[in-house]
C-alpha cells in the first residue's frame, strides 16, 4: 500500500446540475494524503471545501477524476471513511450510547460479540469524557457535547480515515478550544488519518501537519499546500509565541486575505 | 397547592365556568323562545340520566341502549380507520421516498381529496352490498387522506443529515426504515392520524343517518322520527364528548413520541 497517497484526489472536477444550468463547484482538485497525518481544508464559505471532503466521504461521486483510498477507488459511503457532520447528526430518538451502538452494531455486526460490542461503545465513549451521560438523549446535553459523541460515534467504527466538516464551527470560543485539545490528545491515542474542513486559522494551524488552501469559486482549486512543522504534542499556550506558529498562521492568514480575498460579503 | 398555583387555577376555573353558564343561559333563552320545542338543559339533563340509567339494554334489533349504538359506530369508526392506516400509511412512506410514486399518485389524490365523504356512500353500498360495509368504506375513504399526505410530508422532510448518517453506516432498507425513518416521521404520522380520526368521527354521524341500522348517527335520526329532541340533545353531547376523548387520546400519544432536536 502507498503509505503516502493513502488518500489521494487526482484531477477531481465536480459539477453539479442545477436549475439554472451546470454549475462547476471544483476544477483539478489533486491533494494527497499520508497515513496517519491530519490534514486541514480551509478556505472561504463557498469555495468547495466541504464539497471535497464529501467527494472521499463517497456521498457525492465526483464528475471527472480519480478518488482513491488505500488503494481502492471510493465508490461510496462507507464506515472505513466516518464522518463527523458539522451538526452532529445525532438521532434525537436515541440515547447517546444507542447512537454510538447503532453505528458499532452495523460496523462490527459479525466480528464482535454482543459483550464486546458493549465494552467497545463504552470504550469510545470514556474517550471523548461522555460516558457520564450515556443514557440522555441529544436533547438533554450541551452542543459541545453532541459533537464529542458525534466523534465517538465517529471513531467507534474504527475508520481508516476520520472526516470532520467544520466540527466545532457551531460552538462557542471556549468549548472549541477544549474540543481543540482533547481532539490532538484523542488523535495522538489512535494514530489515525484525519481530514477536517475549516475556516478557523488557528484550529487549522494548531491542529495539522497539512493545510490545503483552496481558492474561491466557482471551478475551485488547491492554491497552496502549507506544512505545519511543529512538534507534537502541541500546547496552545506555547505556540502563541512560536515562530513556525505564527510563521504559518502568517502564511494562511496571506492566502486567504491578501492572494484570495473575497469581497462579496 | 401554592398561593401562586391556587392564583392560576382560579384564574383557569372562573372564566370557564362563565363559559358553561353562558352557554346554559344562552340555551334556556332559544328553549323559551321556541316554547318548549327544543327541550331545556334541565329536561336534557333528565333524558340524559334516564338514558345512561341502563345504557346496554337489548330489545331485538331495532331498540338496543345508546352504550350498543356508540359501541357500533366506534367499531365502524375503527375498523374503517384501521383499513385506511394498513393502506394509507405504507402509500405515504412509498410516496414520500419515491419520486415516481409522488408523480404517479399526488394527481389522483389531489382529485379525489376535496370530495365529500359522503359522494361515496353509493359507491360502497353498490360494491358490498351492505349498509354495514358501506358506511365502514366512508370512513376507509375520507380518513386515508390525511394519513397518505402526512406521512409522505413526513418522510420527506426526513433530514438528509440522518440519510447520510444511515449512506456512512451502510444501513439496510429494512434498518433505515426501523431505525431512522419510522421514528423521524411518527410525528408527522400522528398529526395524520390525529386529523384522520377526526374526519372519520364528524362522517360516521352523517353515513349512519343515511345507511340506518344500529349506530350514534341513526339513532339520532330514529329520535328525529320519534320527534324525541331531548333523547337529540343527549347525542349531541355525547358524540361531542366521545370526539374530544379520542382527540385527546392521540395528543397524548403524540407527546409520548415526540422528542427535541
Amino acid at each position: 500500500m502507498n503509505l503516502d497517497k493513502f488518500v489521494s484526489l487526482e484531477n477531481i472536477e465536480m459539477t453539479f446540475h442545477t436549475k439554472s444550468g451546470a454549475f462547476t463547484a471544483l476544477k483539478d482538485v489533486n491533494i494527497n494524503i499520508k497515513q496517519g497525518e491530519f490534514v486541514s481544508i480551509i478556505g472561504h464559505s463557498g469555495c468547495g471545501k466541504s464539497t471535497v471532503l464529501n467527494i472521499i466521504a463517497g456521498l457525492y461521486p465526483a464528475s471527472e477524476g480519480v478518488a482513491l483510498c488505500a488503494d481502492r477507488e471510493i465508490a461510496g459511503p462507507g464506515p472505513e471513511r466516518a464522518v463527523v457532520f458539522q451538526n452532529h447528526s445525532l438521532l434525537p430518538w436515541l440515547t447517546v450510547y444507542e447512537n454510538v451502538m447503532l453505528a458499532v452494531d452495523s460496523v462490527f455486526a459479525k466480528t464482535k460479540t454482543k459483550a464486546e460490542k458493549d465494552d467497545w461503545v463504552n470504550y469510545n465513549l470514556k474517550l471523548v469524557h461522555m460516558d457520564h451521560a450515556a443514557h440522555k438523549r441529544p436533547n438533554e446535553i450541551s452542543g459541545g457535547m453532541k459533537q464529542r459523541v458525534g466523534i465517538a460515534r465517529a471513531l467507534a467504527m474504527q475508520p481508516k480515515v476520520l472526516l470532520m466538516d467544520e466540527p466545532f464551527g457551531a460552538l462557542d470560543a471556549l468549548t472549541r478550544a477544549h474540543l481543540q485539545d482533547e481532539l490532538m490528545k484523542i488523535c495522538a491515542e489512535i494514530n489515525t488519518t484525519v481530514v477536517m474542513v475549516t475556516h478557523d486559522v488557528d484550529e487549522a494551524v494548531l491542529l495539522s501537519d497539512k493545510i490545503v488552501m483552496m481558492t474561491n469559486g466557482p471551478a475551485a482549486t488547491v492554491g497552496e499546500i502549507l506544512s505545519v512543522r511543529l512538534e507534537r504534542p502541541r500546547s496552545r499556550l506555547a505556540l502563541a509565541g512560536d515562530a513556525e506558529y505564527l510563521r504559518c498562521r502568517q502564511a494562511v492568514l496571506t492566502f486567504l486575505y491578501d492572494k484570495h480575498r473575497k469581497d462579496d460579503h | 397547592m401554592s398561593q401562586m398555583q391556587l392564583k392560576s387555577f382560579l384564574l383557569w376555573l372562573a372564566p370557564t365556568l362563565l363559559g358553561i353558564l353562558f352557554f346554559i343561559l344562552l340555551w334556556s333563552g332559544v328553549s323559551t323562545a321556541t316554547d318548549g320545542k327544543i327541550p331545556t338543559p334541565a329536561v336534557t339533563w333528565t333524558a340524559g340520566v334516564e338514558l345512561f340509567a341502563d345504557p346496554f339494554y337489548d330489545n331485538g334489533p331495532n331498540d338496543k341502549g345508546i352504550g350498543w349504538n356508540i359501541m357500533y359506530s366506534l367499531g365502524r369508526v375503527g375498523l374503517g380507520f384501521g383499513l385506511a392506516a394498513l393502506v394509507g400509511i405504507p402509500l405515504g412512506f412509498w410516496i414520500g421516498r419515491s419520486l415516481f410514486a409522488s408523480r404517479a399518485f399526488n394527481p389522483i389524490i389531489s382529485l379525489l381529496r376535496p370530495v365529500s365523504p359522503l359522494a361515496w356512500l353509493p359507491l360502497g353500498l353498490l360494491i358490498f352490498n351492505s349498509t354495514h360495509w358501506a358506511a365502514i368504506w366512508v370512513i376507509f375513504i375520507s380518513s386515508i387522506w390525511p394519513m397518505i399526505i402526512n406521512t409522505a410530508v413526513g418522510v420527506s422532510r426526513v433530514p438528509s443529515d440522518y440519510m447520510n448518517v444511515a449512506k456512512v453506516l451502510r444501513l439496510n432498507e429494512w434498518q433505515i426504515m426501523t431505525k431512522i425513518m419510522i421514528p423521524a416521521v411518527l410525528p408527522y404520522l400522528l398529526t395524520g392520524v390525529r386529523l384522520a380520526i377526526g374526519v372519520a368521527w364528524l362522517v360516521i354521524v352523517a353515513a349512519e343517518m343515511l345507511t340506518g341500522g344500529i349506530g350514534i348517527g341513526f339513532w339520532v335520526w330514529d329520535e328525529w322520527n320519534n320527534l324525541n329532541v331531548a333523547h337529540i340533545l343527549v347525542a349531541i353531547i355525547v358524540i361531542g364528548m366521545i370526539g374530544l376523548m379520542l382527540e385527546a387520546a392521540l395528543v397524548w400519544l403524540a407527546q409520548r413520541f415526540s422528542y427535541g432536536e
